[in-house]
């Protein structure tokens, strides 16, 4: 279950890592952010931004056209 | 960034163009830079000062951008150089433009700009443009330093990626 939820839906990069980045500054070690997301390039962006960043993607799903994703803090 | 240390990455993008669609590859590419902890420095020179001004009014052009072809009603509306010769053109594109930036998504200049600054991105203004093109240092935004080529040599040399737009 994730602490926090960040609706990025809408938004096209760079905005979803812009603000993904935000709410993770905000979040300690550990806690679990989910994303939603409709832009398509975000599957590659979020799995770049995470193995550049060291947090960690924990899983990523789609339902329709929204994107899920769970991020650990590292 | 306050935690820079000796493994940060770091780069640099020296601004050259100041027009809407320009204005966008390098605050886009900056501001993720920043996000993935990356140390960045932007010089701003010639036309790309303009981007630093308070208030901003950026234009796209067609002249020069052969390429350039606008969606309209499930087709595609070619720009060719000829048309920016007809008065107003420039204005439609623009405004073609601006809507498609809402429509789509995707983020104002303005808002790019403030991201940056917000992520300790270091926005150098080059001293020589200020002074060829007669600018006033109370345009621009305050969080631009004053610099000039060396100034961007220096952090190019520690830098990992350095481009030019």
């Amino acid at each position: 279950m994730a602490d926090q939820t960040l609706d990025a839906k809408g938004l096209n990069c760079p905005l979803p890592i812009l603000k993904t980045k935000k709410m993770l500054k905000g979040m300690t070690s550990g806690q679990v952010l989910e994303v939603l997301a409709t832009d398509p390039g975000s599957i590659a962006d979020m799995t770049a931004f995470c193995n550049q960043t060291g947090n960690e993607l924990l899983s990523q799903s789609n339902e329709g056209d929204v994107y899920t994703f769970e991020i650990k803090v590292a | 960034m306050l935690d820079a240390s000796e493994n940060t990455k770091k780069m640099t993008i020296i601004v050259t163009k100041g027009t809407l669609d320009w204005a966008y590859p390098p605050f886009i590419l900056g501001t993720t830079a920043a996000a993935m902890d990356l140390d960045v420095t932007m010089f701003f020179t010639f036309y790309g000062l303009q981007l630093l001004k308070k208030d901003l009014d950026l234009k796209v052009s067609t002249l020069g951008n052969p390429a350039m072809e606008m969606p309209m009603g499930g087709m595609h509306m070619s720009m060719p150089n000829i048309v920016s010769m007809v008065p107003g053109v420039d204005r439609m594109a623009t405004t073609m433009m601006k809507n498609l930036i809402k429509k789509k998504g995707v983020a104002s200049i303005e808002d790019l700009r403030e991201a940056a600054v917000e992520s300790d991105v270091k926005i150098i203004g080059c001293q020589m443009t200020l002074d060829l093109f007669e600018l006033d240092r109370k345009d621009l935004i305050e969080e631009m330093e004053i610099g000039g080529a060396a100034t961007w040599m220096e952090e190019a040399a520690k830098s990992d990626i350095n481009l030019y737009i």
